[in-house]
């Protein structure tokens, strides 16, 4: 696979969905092979969507207030929050070349994350029937998707840093009740960013080394 | 006359909820157009257009549960 990585580090919501946007059409249009959009964004909530009316456990206004922004998004899933203390990747990849299955993919970003927290001394399990990432019964990656011709967009965020959890509190995350964890908070010690990007890239090229010609 | 049927989507997945329609009925839908949105746990798929031509009935409405092999629409193929 001749996977192009755009590191985007800092990002504004907005560049990184508009960058999603952009890439989905060169790939679906074979102009680019697939892509994997690295990022930390600036704190922001995202409403897929499967949002239900009581995700939100404050009013939009109150939640521009203190500073966040707030998007009606395309992907599956419900409401969550991202900020500058996770990873997030976009992976923008032709299904086709490997199984045109929904449910086969988000196992797969599972596994990646599973396996890139591995890395870290952390292990992690799948919860059946709740998509994500999980340390005992708290969250610590969030899976939400699009497709388009079978192209994939959005994708996945990790919890890194333990200082920014808070404003999960400002919803009821993936629309349930639950506790959401860091690699931090769970290790009980401080972990570089760049260090559980470079695995994760690592893990993304071995998870989708083999692909079928079309 | 082509009938727009739910496809496959996933080993397990048996059905899928229609979130948005691009296109209303009586209008002009090129092939490869996003023609509907659905949705499932965690992921959105666009159902690109088989055809072109004009979409002559919409049988599924937004916020339906459809099931794989429902037919969602029809298109008068030109």
């Amino acid at each position: 696979m001749k996977l192009k990585v755009i590191d985007l580090d800092l990002a504004d919501y907005l560049q990184a969905w508009n960058l999603q946007k952009d890439v989905l059409a060169k790939v679906i249009n074979n102009d680019l092979d697939s892509a994997l959009i690295l990022c930390r964004h600036h704190p922001v909530i995202t409403l897929g969507r499967n949002t239900s009316g009581s995700s939100l456990k404050f009013t939009e206004e109150e939640i521009l207030a203190k500073g966040l922004k707030l998007y009606n998004i395309e992907r599956g899933g419900d409401a969550t929050y991202h900020g500058p203390g996770q990873l997030t990747v976009y992976p923008v990849i032709n299904l086709r070349y490997f199984k045109k299955d929904i449910h086969w993919f988000l196992r797969k970003l599972e596994s990646l994350a599973i396996s890139c927290l591995s890395d870290f001394n952390l292990r992690c399990a799948r919860i059946q029937g709740s998509t994500g990432v999980w340390v005992n019964q708290e969250k610590i990656a969030s899976i939400g998707i699009a497709i388009r011709h079978w192209v994939t967009y959005h994708g996945l965020s990790i919890n890194i840093k333990r200082d920014d959890l808070a404003n999960f509190n400002l919803i009821r995350p993936c629309g349930m009740d639950i506790k959401v964890t860091s690699l931090e908070g769970a290790l009980g010690k401080d972990v570089n960013t760049a260090e559980v990007q470079l695995s994760l890239l690592d893990r993304f090229n071995e998870f989708f080394a083999s692909r079928r010609a079309l | 006359m082509i009938k727009v049927v739910l496809p496959e989507l996933g080993e397990g997945i048996t059905k899928a909820t229609v979130s948005y329609w691009f296109f209303k009925a009586g209008e002009r839908v090129k092939e490869k157009d996003d023609l509907v949105e659905l949705t499932t746990d965690k992921a959105t798929f666009n159902l690109p257009s088989p055809c072109s031509g004009i979409l002559s009935e919409v049988i599924c409405s937004e916020g339906d549960s459809v099931n794989i092999g429902q037919v969602l629409a029809v298109i008068n193929e030109e």
